[in-house]
């Protein structure tokens, strides 16, 4: 329905003004998405056009909405770990651990050591990953096709391992309540050693393939600025607000599992550009393998993996949270227990909503090529977005 | 070794071969299977140099790209290409529901004959060139800013807004890199003194360092590097296909064009990348003139290739230098394009043309 009506001048839905008519030129709406090629799955977005420059833009959500939080409500806590992972599926690892941590919490579950580090290994891998598909993305929403197919073959080691320790290579799903569910091959930490020594100079293959270009740096630079105080406003998290200069990190401010007793620099922007966002997941593959390089040196060699917990966890009544930082910012879960084994409501708190949202912020007054660069240097996964 | 241009008229191999066989004597006949022989040839050569062009680039960036390419069809996928011409050919042609229906045929065949014009006149070898036309630096010219109506005409009739921006964008790009390939070319004219190509190719007679490229010193090595740059933007080619910017216009202006219509903006969007490294060939290079480096053991054999394996050998490994800088670059933006050319390109040529007129003036080519 909407489609079609895109075609006449009238106003668009979420669109703060009609479009206004000069005397030789007209303004035009265009539909980005749903299926677009840099729109990485089914984000649709109308945007108003004068020639090559964004007046505005409005994102149209709920392609791919699959009510995950109701269908939570059906399952107990241990089978809702498993949807979360269809959320932001890159991050599927960070998503379940958020459940996990919730539950532990609310029930007073201890973590195994040995599964803490097998967590936080996990987790940073994840990280990597995700960035690393990120990178390759990036550059292919630049021209650059070649960076594509690099990103994914670094990548694939750690799909590969993830395959091996949970039997999923994408939607992994691996973290319970009390740890994790089963233990590490015994190869884990060799393979876990051999990745990083893969990665390590890989970082440095990326800088003079990709950040080294002047291309690169002139179509990053001071594009699509974001303040502080906007990014702030709109809740945004993750990479995208330490872009703009603001220092918080889950794992530095309100830190969870090993995160405390590990040294790790945070990232910080100053100008909120592209090139800024673009620099700081750089910046945080090499700290997460720093990270990682100090979980396999204190790596506890014996031990269980998982605490005991009753057959069906039963949180107590009242209202119970938990949030990690994801590749992609904060996530959040919190749920309402009525004291069964199932929750009574669910919400998610996913960082690419608040990210998107900010988008038209960024864009008025660039070009078209600009919104394909600032929308991926967000880096957005949609299914997190419509759940 | 100096080359008597008299020995070797120029003329149509092709259809000397078969007057020769055929015993043709009336002028008129002549002509006509000249020329007819010589369309053939073009369309035998096009649709072959195209199939190899496709398999090249597929292979070339694959291996760019820590992957191997086409492996399934043939030995090592060598009939790929072949595989996806006949698919393309048996594809339903769609065309959107309101746009102009004459103009949307029309449009990719403009660059189809931009190509095949542009081809006749190219020396391929002492006796293969279809005709040689006196001004032929000019045809080129005039010709290479011919193909933007097509891509201009496909936008317009597409009756889609991505197609609408990829083939305004197309337009400026290409008449603004126009002039810079046109100043290139005027170079070389000034450098040789000759507008026909054939001509040009025969100024470069004696050893490799008689080829414009290292003869007039810098200002040839400019001239070749900024013909090569301004014509990988004119062709549409990564860092510059702003006219197709995939991941802005999904695929620009032939985003609407499916089937045999795709194909042709395919096919011409090759050979006119066939034809811009050709050029390059040609005006820098050497053409069709084997490398000669001064020692007899070394040249005597060299010179024993055939003339248009030379040509082609010359035009690939240009080819290849687009390639690689199509499978390296991230795209510019359209703005950042035009300044390139407005405020870098064009400078740089005009100045170069003046340093090679100066050069000419004092004698100073080496």
């Amino acid at each position: 329905m909407q489609l079609e009506k895109i075609n006449t001048i009238e106003k668009q839905p979420g669109f703060t003004a009609s479009l206004p008519k000069h005397d030789n030129t007209e303004e035009f709406y265009v539909n980005m998405g749903p299926q677009h090629p840099s729109t990485h799955g089914v984000l649709r977005l109308v945007i108003q056009l004068d020639g090559e420059y964004v007046r505005e833009v409005v994102p149209h959500l709920g392609y791919i909405h699959r009510s995950i939080e109701k269908m939570g409500e059906n399952k107990n806590y241990v089978q809702y770990i498993h949807l979360t992972d269809r959320m932001d599926y890159l991050c599927a690892h960070h998503n379940n651990h958020c459940v996990a941590l919730a539950v532990e919490k609310a029930c007073d579950i201890g973590v195994p050591e040995r599964a803490e580090y097998i967590r936080v290994i996990v987790s940073e891998l994840q990280r990597i990953q995700s960035h690393l598909l990120w990178w390759g993305v990036f550059g292919m929403d630049l021209g650059a096709i070649t960076a594509f197919l690099y990103g994914f073959k670094e990548r694939e080691r750690i799909t590969m391992l993830f395959d091996e320790i949970c039997g999923a290579r994408l939607t992994m799903n691996y973290f319970r309540p009390g740890g994790v569910f089963v233990d590490v091959p015994d190869f884990f930490e060799a393979k876990v050693q051999e990745i990083l020594e893969f990665i390590k100079p890989s970082l440095d293959e990326y800088r003079t393939l990709l950040t080294g270009n002047s291309i690169l740096q002139e179509r990053t630079k001071g594009i699509g600025l974001l303040s502080k105080e906007t990014a702030i406003n709109y809740g945004c998290s993750g990479p995208v607000l330490r872009g703009s200069g603001v220092s918080y990190d889950l794992r530095k401010n309100a830190p969870y599992s090993l995160y405390p007793d590990l040294e790790f620099d945070v990232p910080i922007g100053t100008d909120g550009d592209c090139w800024d966002r673009y620099w700081i997941r750089m910046e945080e593959m090499a700290q997460s393998v720093k990270i990682i390089e100090q979980c396999l040196s204190r790596f506890p060699k014996e031990g269980p993996v998982k605490s005991k917990t009753k057959p069906s966890i039963k949180p107590p009544k009242g209202t119970h949270f938990a949030q990690v930082e994801t590749a992609r910012g904060i996530f959040g879960t919190w749920f309402v227990s009525d004291g069964t084994d199932k929750p009574y409501r669910i919400k998610s708190r996913s960082p690419n909503f608040s990210n998107l949202s900010v988008i038209n912020e960024m864009v008025k007054g660039l070009k078209i090529a600009d919104l394909v660069t600032v929308l991926s240097t967000l880096d957005l996964v949609i299914p997190d977005i419509d759940r | 070794m100096e080359i008597d241009i008299n020995k070797y008229p120029t003329t149509n191999a092709i259809g000397d071969y078969v007057r020769q066989l055929m015993g043709v004597e009336h002028k008129l006949l002549a002509t006509v299977i000249d020329y007819s022989m010589a369309a053939l040839g073009l369309v035998i050569f096009v649709s072959i140099t195209a199939l190899f062009l496709v398999y090249a680039e597929r292979k070339v960036c694959a291996h760019f790209q820590a992957r191997l390419g086409p492996m399934r069809v043939g030995y090592h996928g060598i009939l790929q290409a072949l595989a996806d011409g006949v698919k393309l050919f048996f594809k339903e042609g769609l065309r959107p529901k309101d746009s102009d229906a004459v103009v949307f045929y029309l449009a990719p065949m403009i660059p189809m004959m931009a190509t095949f014009l542009i081809l006749s006149i190219l020396p391929f070898d002492h006796h293969l060139q279809v005709t040689d036309l006196d001004g032929g630096i000019l045809f080129v010219i005039a010709i290479s800013g011919f193909s933007t109506f097509g891509l201009l005409t496909a936008g317009w009739a597409s009756n889609n807004k991505y197609s609408m921006i990829g083939s305004m964008r197309a337009a400026a790009q290409m008449i603004s890199y126009e002039i810079s390939v046109a100043l290139s070319l005027l170079l070389v004219v000034l450098l040789s003194g000759e507008t026909s190509l054939m001509k040009i190719v025969y100024s470069q007679q004696g050893t490799v360092a008689d080829w414009w490229i290292f003869k007039a010193p810098v200002a040839g090595f400019l001239g070749a590097v900024v013909f090569t740059i301004s014509s990988i933007a004119e062709t549409n080619r990564g860092p510059f296909d702003m006219a197709e910017a995939e991941s802005e216009l999904t695929a620009g202006f032939h985003t609407e064009y499916s089937g045999i219509t795709f194909s042709m903006f395919f096919l011409a969007e090759f050979m006119a990348m066939f034809i811009a490294s050709a050029l390059v060939a040609t005006c820098f290079l050497g053409g069709f003139l084997a490398p000669q480096f001064g020692v007899d053991a070394l040249d005597s054999l060299l010179i024993l290739v055939p003339g248009f394996v030379w040509f082609l050998i010359k035009a690939y490994a240009v080819i290849f230098v687009f390639m690689w800088i199509r499978w390296t670059f991230p795209r510019l933006r359209v703005d950042q394009l035009m300044a390139f050319e407005w405020k870098f390109l064009l400078p740089v040529a005009l100045l170069n043309l003046v340093f090679g007129a100066v050069l000419v003036a004092m004698g100073w080519i080496l």
